[in-house]
This record gives C-alpha cells, sequence and structure tokens, in this order.
C-alpha cells in the first residue's frame, strides 16, 4: 500500500504530461473509437425476404411513458396497414416489428441493436423521448440503418449523423413560438413556468421560452417544476398565484398538465396557460374538464384543419383504436408515410439509398403539416397556435420559422 | 400568512392519505417483518376496483351518499379478498423462510401489477392516466379572502375518513382481542402460536385490513388529485414507505406522525424552496430523523439479547 | 432462521485456492461463446453479454453486502449512477485527449480505464459515507437510508445542468467492450470469492450470522461493514462506468429504486451469499426478457397479437419472479456455490467436513 500512491501518482504525472489535443477529429458517425466487439458494417444491410419489407420500431409501451408510446405506435400501425391495403411498396407487403424499452436509453439501445442485427430491419421508427431516441441514433447511425424519430424534439438527436431524421419541429423553436404569441397577441407582461423536470421536452421548451421571452420584455416571475408521475401541484401553483402571473407556461404532456390546469382554477389562478405539442390530446379534456377551457397550446397542426388528409386520419383512427388521435399517434402516421414514401423513391433498400431518399423528402403532406426536411435533417413546419374552447382546440394563428 | 395557510391545508391533505398507505405498511411490517413492496400496487388495483363501480353505478347514482358508500366498499372487500389471496398464496407458503425470499415475492407482485395494468388487452385499463370520476362534487366549504385560502369539502370529507379510520385501527389493535392476538403475533409469532393464537388467521386478517385500508387511502387520493394510473401505487407506495419508517415501522400511531410531517415537509420545501429539490429533502429528512433517532421518531430498537 | 452453511476450510482442495474464483469464469467464457455463436449477429451479441456482465458485477458486489455480510442495502443503482455519470463525464472531457506514447486505440483504452477508476472510487467514497450510518442502523432501517441515498443522488443528477438533466449524457465515447467487462467480471469474482475464504470474509459471515457474538469475539463489525459497503460501491461504481460506455448514453431514469430491486431479486434469487448463484442469476433475468421476445417472434408474425404486446415481458418476469420464490425459497443455491449443489457425476471437491 505504502508503495502503491506514489506509483500511481507518478503514472498520474506520466500521463497528464502526455496528455494532448487528439491531431485527428473522429471520424464523424462511426465515432472515434472502436470496439473490439463492434462491427462495422455501415450500409451492408442484407436483402430481405423477398415479397415484405421489414421495418422496425422501438418505442415506450411500458413505464413512465407508455401512454405516449402506444399512442406513436398505433399512428405507425394505422400507417403501414393503410399502405398494404394500398398494394404496398412497389409490389412487397410492409411489416413492423415493434420492441418496447420500458422507457428506459438501455432498453432502446438493447432493442435497436436487435432490430438492426437480428432482424436486419430496413428502417427504423421511434421514439417520443430525446434521451431514449439519442441511445436509438447511436446505434443506428453506427450500423448505417435510416432512422426517423416522430416527435423527439431535442436537438442533438439529428445531429447524431446522416441516418438521423425527424418529422416534427424542435424544442428551441416551439418555445419561440409561444413566446411571441404570449407576448404579441396575448400581451403577457409578466409569467410563471411550471416545468416537469423529468422530461428533457419540457426543459428545453421552457427554457427557450423563458429566454425568448424576457428578451422581448417581459418578465419572468415564478419558476415551479414537478415531476412525471406527480398528481398534487397545488404546492407549486399556490406558490406561482403569489407571485401574480399574467399567464404560466406548462410545457408538459397531456397526462400532467389535465390535473394542473384543473388544481390552478382550483388554487384560484385565472390566468390562461400556455403549452406545447405535448398538450395534444382527448385525455387533456378528460383530466381537465372544463378548467383547460381558455389556454392555448402550439401545436403541429389543428384538428379543424379541412384538409381531408388529416379528417381521413382522425375518422380513421378512431374506427381502429376508439380514441381520438394525439399529436404523437399523427407524427408517428406522418413518420411511418415519409417512410413508404422514401421506400418507394428508393431505387433499393439499402441503408444509403433509403437514407438518401428521406433526404430528398420535400412538401410532404403529412397530416400534422407539411414536411420539408432540411439540410439537418429536421422537419421545417410552420406551427400553429389552438386555444382550447367548447371542449375542443380552436385555431387560433399560425406562425412560422 | 394566508398562503402559509394554504400550504399547511395542503400539506396536512396530503399527509393523511400518505398515513393511510403508511398504516398498512406498519401493519403488515409489525406482524410479518415483511416490507410488503406490493403495498402501493395494491391501492392502485383498489382504485382501478372503485373507478370501476363508480363508472357502473353511473353519473346519478355514484354522486350520492350511498353511491360513495358502495364505491368504498366494493373497493375495500375487493382489496381485501385480493389481499387475502397475495398473502395465501405468494407469502405464506414463505413464512418460514428467510425474510429475504418474501421481499422478492413482493417485488415481482409489484412489478406483475404495476406493469401488468399498463396493458390494454382485455380488462385491463392500459397506460394513459384516466380521470376518476367525480364521486364527490367538489364545493369550496371555506374561503378566506380573495380565495387567499380555500378549504374544499372533499378535503374535510377525506380527513374525516382517514381519522375515522385511524381511529377504529387504534381501537382495533389495542381495544379488541383480535388486536391482541395481532400484538401478540407482532411479538413473537412462534410464541403466539404455542399460547393457541391462531397466527395464520391473524396474519391473514391483518393483511386483509392493510389491503382495505389501501384502497381507502387510495381512492381518497383519487378524490383529491382526479387522476389514477398504473404507476400511482409506486410513487404514493413509495412516500408511504418513507412515513412509516420515519415514524417508527411497526408503530401504528408513529406512521400517522411520520406521514403528516412528511406531508407538510414536501409541501414546504415546494412552496418555499425550490420544487426540484423536494423528493431530495424528502429523503434526506428521512435519513436525518433516523440518523439522530435510529429506530424512527417512535419506534424502539430492540435491546439485544446476547 | 437457517442455518446456512459456511465455508468450511478444505483439507486438499481440488482447484487451488487462488484460482477458485476464476473457475466460474472458466466456466463460463465456452458457455457464453457458445452464445455469441448461436445469436450470430456480433453487435447485438456483444450488446447483450455487456448488459449481462454489467449485471453479474452489480449483483456480485451486491451480494458481498447482502448476502455475506448480511446487511441490506437496497440503493445499489445509486452507487452505479454516481460511477456510471462521473466516468461519463471524465469521458467527455477527455474526448478530444490522446496519450502521445500511444496510439490511438490503446489510449483511448487507458483513458477509458482512467475515467472508469476515477467512478467506482467516487461510488467507494459515497459508499463509505452509506456506510458510516450503519454504525447505528440494523436491518431495514439501513435498507431504507440505501434506498434514500439512492434517491437522493438521482434527484442531484437531475437537477444539475452538467449531468445533462432529464435528457442525461449522450455522446459518451463507445469505448467499452464485451472484453473489458468480462475482465471486470473476472476481477469482481475472483476478490468477492478470495474475500469469501480470507479472514476478512469470514469476520463478515460472522456478522451475518450473529452481529453481537461477532463483536464479542473482536470482530470490529463496524470496521468491517463499512469495508464492505465500500467493497460493493466500488464495483458498483465501476459497473455503471461500464454501462455508460456502452449503451452510450445515461440518464435518471435508468437508476430508479426499481432498478435497485432488479439486483437484489438478482442477488436472493441466486442465493445469498453464494457468489456463482448471483451469477446465474444475473444472466438467467438478463436473457430472460430476450428469450421471451425470441419467442414472441416465434410465434407469430407481424401484426398478430404475439408481435404486439412486447410490453407483456415485464409481467410476466413478475409472476416468474414470484413462482421462482415459492420453488426455491432459499435461492438457486442457498449459500452454495455452483460446484456445491452440482450432481454427484460431476468431479467434486473433498470437503472436511459435512
Amino acid at each position: 500500500m505504502r508503495r502503491l500512491a506514489p506509483m500511481l501518482l507518478a503514472a498520474l504525472a506520466i500521463m497528464a504530461a502526455a496528455c494532448e489535443k487528439k491531431t485527428q477529429p473522429a471520424p464523424s458517425g462511426e465515432g472515434g473509437t472502436q470496439s473490439p466487439g463492434q462491427s462495422s458494417n455501415t450500409g451492408a444491410t442484407p436483402p430481405p425476404a423477398a415479397d415484405t419489407i421489414l421495418l422496425g420500431q422501438v418505442g415506450a409501451l411500458s413505464g413512465g411513458q407508455a401512454t405516449f408510446g402506444i399512442s406513436q405506435r398505433n399512428g405507425i400501425e394505422l400507417a403501414i396497414k393503410e399502405a398494404n391495403a394500398a398494394g404496398g411498396v412497389n409490389g412487397k407487403k410492409l411489416a413492423i416489428r415493434v420492441y418496447d424499452n420500458q422507457s428506459k436509453p438501455e432498453e432502446a439501445a438493447q432493442a435497436v441493436t436487435r432490430l438492426i442485427t437480428q432482424d436486419k430491419v430496413v428502417l427504423i421508427l421511434g421514439d417520443v423521448a430525446s434521451s431514449n431516441s439519442l441511445a436509438m441514433a447511436d446505434k443506428a447511425q453506427a450500423a448505417g440503418v435510416p432512422m426517423i424519430t416522430p416527435s423527439s424534439t431535442n436537438v442533438t438527436v439529428t445531429q447524431k449523423g446522416d441516418y438521423i431524421f425527424r418529422v416534427c419541429f424542435i424544442d428551441p423553436f416551439q418555445g419561440y413560438v409561444m413566446a411571441k404569441f404570449a407576448r404579441d397577441d396575448l400581451k403577457l407582461k409578466q409569467v410563471a413556468v411550471l416545468t416537469d423536470n423529468k422530461s428533457a421536452y419540457s426543459i428545453d421548451l421552457a427554457n427557450v421560452f423563458k429566454q425568448k421571452f424576457t428578451e422581448m420584455g417581459g418578465k419572468l416571475v415564478a419558476e415551479q417544476s414537478y415531476s412525471q408521475g406527480d398528481t398534487d401541484y397545488r404546492a407549486q401553483l399556490t406558490a406561482i398565484k403569489k407571485a401574480q402571473p399574467d399567464g404560466i407556461y406548462v410545457p408538459g404532456y397531456y397526462s400532467e398538465v389535465g390535473v394542473i390546469a384543473r388544481q390552478a382554477r382550483e388554487v384560484g389562478l385565472k390566468v390562461p396557460l400556455m403549452g406545447g405539442d405535448g398538450w395534444d390530446s382527448a385525455t387533456l379534456f378528460e383530466l381537465g374538464g372544463s378548467a383547460v377551457e381558455g389556454n392555448y397550446f402550439s401545436n403541429h397542426y389543428s384538428p379543424d384543419n379541412p384538409d381531408p388528409r388529416t379528417q381521413k386520419f382522425i375518422a380513421d383512427y378512431k374506427a381502429e383504436y376508439k380514441s381520438v388521435p394525439d399529436a404523437l399517434a399523427a407524427l408517428g402516421y406522418d413518420a411511418a408515410r415519409v417512410a413508404i414514401e422514401a421506400l418507394k423513391r428508393s431505387k433499393d433498400l439499402t441503408g444509403p439509398s433509403v437514407r438518401d431518399a428521406i433526404a430528398q423528402t420535400k412538401d410532404f403532406p403529412g397530416v400534422a403539416g407539411t414536411i420539408t426536411l432540411d439540410d439537418k435533417r429536421n422537419a421545417v413546419k410552420s406551427a400553429v397556435i389552438l386555444k382550447v374552447a367548447d371542449g375542443k382546440t380552436q385555431y387560433v394563428t399560425t406562425i412560422n420559422p | 400568512m394566508a398562503q402559509l395557510l394554504q400550504h399547511l391545508i395542503n400539506g396536512l391533505a396530503s399527509g393523511t392519505i400518505y398515513a393511510l398507505v403508511a398504516l398498512g405498511y406498519t401493519m403488515v411490517y409489525g406482524v410479518l417483518k415483511l416490507i410488503n413492496f406490493a403495498h402501493g400496487d395494491v391501492m392502485m388495483v383498489g382504485v382501478y376496483m372503485g373507478y370501476a363501480t363508480a363508472f357502473a353505478l353511473g353519473r346519478e347514482a355514484r354522486a350520492s351518499l350511498l353511491g360513495v358508500a358502495v364505491v368504498f366498499a366494493v373497493a375495500m372487500l375487493g382489496c381485501a379478498l385480493f389481499g387475502f389471496l397475495i398473502e395465501r398464496f405468494a407469502y405464506r407458503p414463505l413464512r418460514e423462510k428467510p425474510r429475504l425470499t418474501a421481499l422478492i415475492t413482493a417485488i415481482g407482485i409489484s412489478f406483475a401489477l404495476s406493469y401488468g395494468f399498463q396493458l390494454d388487452i382485455g380488462f385491463l385499463p392500459g397506460a394513459s392516466p384516466r380521470a376518476f370520476p367525480e364521486i364527490i362534487t367538489p364545493t369550496e366549504w371555506l374561503i378566506i379572502g380573495d380565495r387567499d385560502v380555500v378549504v374544499w369539502n372533499w378535503q374535510v370529507i377525506s380527513l374525516l375518513i382517514a381519522v375515522g379510520l385511524m381511529v377504529g385501527l387504534q381501537y382495533l389493535v389495542f381495544g379488541t382481542r383480535f388486536g391482541r392476538a395481532m400484538r401478540a403475533v407482532s411479538w413473537d409469532h412462534r410464541v403466539a402460536a404455542l399460547m393457541g393464537i391462531p397466527t395464520d388467521r391473524v396474519i391473514a386478517l391483518t393483511f386483509m385490513l392493510s389491503s382495505a385500508l389501501a384502497a381507502g387511502a387510495g381512492l381518497l387520493y383519487a378524490i383529491k388529485d382526479t387522476s389514477v394510473s398504473p404507476l400511482m401505487g409506486l410513487y404514493v407506495g413509495l412516500k408511504a414507505f418513507v412515513a412509516a419508517v420515519i415514524g417508527g415501522i411497526g408503530h401504528v400511531p408513529g406512521a400517522v406522525v411520520g406521514a403528516l410531517v412528511l406531508g407538510l415537509v414536501e409541501e414546504f420545501v415546494v412552496g418555499y424552496a425550490a420544487s426540484t429539490w423536494r423528493d431530495a429533502v424528502a429523503f434526506g429528512f428521512l435519513i436525518l430523523v433516523l440518523l439522530v433517532k435510529p429506530g424512527g421518531l417512535f419506534g424502539r430498537v430492540a435491546a439485544e439479547k446476547v | 432462521m437457517q442455518t446456512p452453511a459456511l465455508p468450511v476450510p478444505e483439507s486438499r482442495p481440488l482447484v487451488p485456492p487462488s484460482l477458485r474464483g476464476v473457475a466460474p469464469v472458466v466456466v463460463a467464457l465456452p458457455v457464453l461463446a457458445l452464445f455469441q455463436w448461436l445469436l450470430g449477429g456480433a453487435d447485438f451479441a456483444s450488446y447483450l453479454l455487456s448488459v449481462m456482465g454489467v449485471n453479474i458485477i452489480l449483483a456480485v458486489s451486491l451480494n458481498v453486502v447482502n448476502g455475506m455480510t448480511g446487511q441490506f442495502s437496497i440503493g445499489h443503482a445509486g452507487f452505479m449512477a454516481v460511477g456510471a455519470y462521473i466516468s461519463g463525464v471524465l469521458s467527455l472531457q477527455l474526448k478530444e485527449v490522446a496519450l502521445s506514447f500511444l496510439p490511438v486505440a490503446a489510449s483511448d483504452q487507458v483513458l477509458f480505464m482512467l475515467s472508469l477508476l476515477v467512478g467506482g472510487a467516487a461510488a467507494a467514497a459515497c459508499g463509505f459515507l452509506v456506510g458510516l450510518p450503519s454504525l447505528r442502523l440494523r436491518g431495514d432501517y439501513l435498507a431504507i437510508v440505501t434506498l434514500g441515498f439512492g434517491e437522493i443522488i438521482r434527484v442531484v443528477v437531475q437537477n444539475t445542468d452538467s449531468f445533462g438533466r432529464a435528457l442525461g449524457l449522450s455522446g459518451i465515447p463507445q469505448a467499452s467492450s464485451p472484453a473489458m467487462v468480462y475482465f471486470w467480471v473476472f476481477l469482481v469474482v475472483l476478490a468477492a470469492r478470495r474475500l469469501a475464504g480470507s479472514s476478512h470474509g469470514r469476520s463478515l459471515w460472522a456478522i451475518r450470522e450473529d452481529e453481537v457474538a461477532a463483536e464479542a469475539m473482536g470482530v470490529d463489525t463496524t470496521g468491517y461493514k463499512v469495508r464492505a459497503f465500500v467493497f460493493s460501491s466500488f464495483f458498483a461504481g465501476i459497473a455503471g462506468g461500464l454501462f455508460a460506455h456502452f449503451v452510450p448514453i445515461i440518464n435518471p431514469g435508468s437508476f430508479t429504486f426499481v432498478r435497485s430491486m432488479e439486483i437484489v431479486v438478482m442477488v436472493v434469487l441466486g442465493g445469498l451469499g453464494s457468489t456463482t448463484g448471483a451469477i446465474v442469476a444475473a444472466i438467467f433475468l438478463t436473457l430472460l426478457p430476450e428469450g421471451m421476445r425470441s419467442l414472441f417472434s416465434a410465434l407469430g408474425t407481424e401484426g398478430s397479437l404475439a408481435q404486439r404486446v412486447d410490453q407483456i415481458r415485464m409481467p410476466i418476469y413478475g409472476v416468474l419472479l414470484v413462482v421462482l420464490m415459492l420453488a426455491r425459497p432459499q435461492g438457486l443455491f442457498g449459500s452454495k456455490e455452483l460446484w456445491d449443489v452440482l450432481p454427484r457425476w460431476l468431479p467434486r471437491k473433498r470437503r472436511g467436513l459435512a
């Protein structure tokens, strides 16, 4: 022991002295360090069975985010059924294999690796939570399998590499949209923010909102947070009430926001609540009742949209799953349809061809807004602001990027 | 000042519900020395039983006094039966085995219930949170100032039900033959058996009682926060367990005090400090209490026999 | 309480004592190789093997506290989180750094090893902090302190910007490999086995059997308990570090108390105090969900019910735990080791007593 410590110190000193900047930056995609067990079969997706094209999906079907993951799975499933009913892709039927990630990134990484190497899927869809999608993106990018995430809004997801796409807008845009609307249209002067501390999406939206809103001359008077799964928000709301805000930004998910709205009215907060696309669900009305009326949220599309495609989707979804589709279902549906369109255009089913076909997606008429993928593989979409009134959502305005 | 009062009311409201769940933990621990990790999930099952009953009754019937009684009765009796089955088939066969063994079956049951209820197959409710039907129409009972302090009827009703259940329990444990048998089993179940106490029956009844209490607590919780989900048992169960330990696990009034203290601590951390640190403060408080009083606030550290 | 079989000193061991810890790994390697071959795709096999290895490290290290010392820790995921986050942050900082006297690949491995050790040391320091209350606390009260500590760690991580808050840390270099994981599996198994047979280990067994009697016999119970905690949390930290470098994203949601429970399950299912039991249980419980997945794939085609219910694996897992515990309440091996319960036709080492 007495000799060990100096030896360790000496070793550390030598290593510290030897440290230098890596001369060559790590090649993008494959990652700088190659572990021995990891084979680099970029683009070597083997040909699948002759008559079907197998897609893969990893989603949170159990655990804290299960309700979102299941909506997303339903949307994707519906798109695939429709495509198959319409004759499939170039004469081939589509099939999808769905794995559960229990709302945990390590399970997502394991499931996606299984999809890639065991099931040899052509393309991967998923997930809702950005941390799960990040875990998947690492593996998909390394293996050269294209991946489209329907609703992971964190900026870093598509930065993982050129095989990773998304069909939703990113957090900074949505935070900005609501800040602009709150300041310019609602003329709010001082707001409070109530964040879901377990959700990266909520934290990001709140941060952008706070920054933009104060830049536009507004004032932030209170900041509170809760954890996904909580059901009692009275303490936070009572504290917010004391700060006397004109409005409260609650960029959470409908599973909590419905109850928050109810309890906000209960403690006597009459100011409007504002939120993001996480609000869009029939469950919001079920949980919030009349308390959600008069509140605003940003979304990808308005269910009022007379576009027949949107209306048909809503009708089909209701017929199939006995519930009104939420934003996650709509985005899942869009992601699957973008994938199917790309597969139709792709000259073969290898990773690089499918990737290039997806990247060319332009003015795609999705049910949740028109999708054009930019050079960062993010969807460029305008956002709509919806108001909750009379037990449904009403279109207020559109804000462009 | 008004805000302080409101926080006090909120904290007590959560505290009473923690208390009812904590009582279940503490009773089972008392007789079996088993941390029943499935307790929160049993509560969740009870809530869904009440949910189904309330729906079956329809909008009119469930809002009446009788309707509320029926919902509570169905959920509590159903849960008692459920608790009995769990005890009979998952815990009793392991009675004479190392204690940790029963803990693992408790974890297994907890996983099976909380994940099972997330499935959307058959009668299972699925992962999406549901709004609990209004069986007590919320009305303000007391308003001070410009809604500076609001006390709701259900807060008063919950408190009354909770206090009623606790007083009943206290009488049961300390004033009846069954309670004496329970305490004897808790002291030493082998010796109790030698004294002619039917330990199996006492333990089964304790389980049923704790499950029924859990169902009652769960319903109060659902009335308070209106949202029910398959994972609710996990969150509430953990907090109630902490409350039971703060009070001294196995000690009935201790569980109540621990739960009220925990409810208030959480409320005031959120109200006056940082809401992000709520859970850390709750557990930090627990550790602090245990460092000062290793047996919890009221518990005794058993004298060691050499 | 049953009296568990204490390790009995043998007169002439078949396997030299110094190699006894190695034996299970030697046995496991061909099994794993076969398994890897069966799985076909190397990526998936190496991922699954890494998960399995990390679980083995966690189970074997927790077994030292819960099994050998008879304490009851249910906060192992917290120590794992400390190791994962500290080594993850360090690796992110060192991402662009290389040692000039080594080729890049080797230098990356050296730096990875360094950040692993730092993560392990940080976890060990936390283990020391948690071990201290065991001065005063017994049984279930200690358990709840470890649980509380694990939850506090999770909240701290969730509120710290440099730890990525709810999103977690991503972009950690994928430096880990099954070889590295199993190197540490080897180390922890060796250490645990050597500990079990040493005088240290006998003190731990004594504490487990009767703390008061052990104290009376001159065993420094507090010292040994704290050391057991430090030992176990160090390896939990290492497991976390390895985990962070192959997933390679870490998130507070991966270190909840449910995760701690899963590790406790492995230890109890294997048999409290049995190192090989913990290994077998860890392997079994890692493969079980994937096995169910394969089963479902075999059962149905895409779109059928069998393909739609991947999430049914967790409820089945729960029910299986109950069934397994009812079938074998003492765990797979009780306090014995694999070779003590192997069928008689296998060469058994001679035992002095019993």
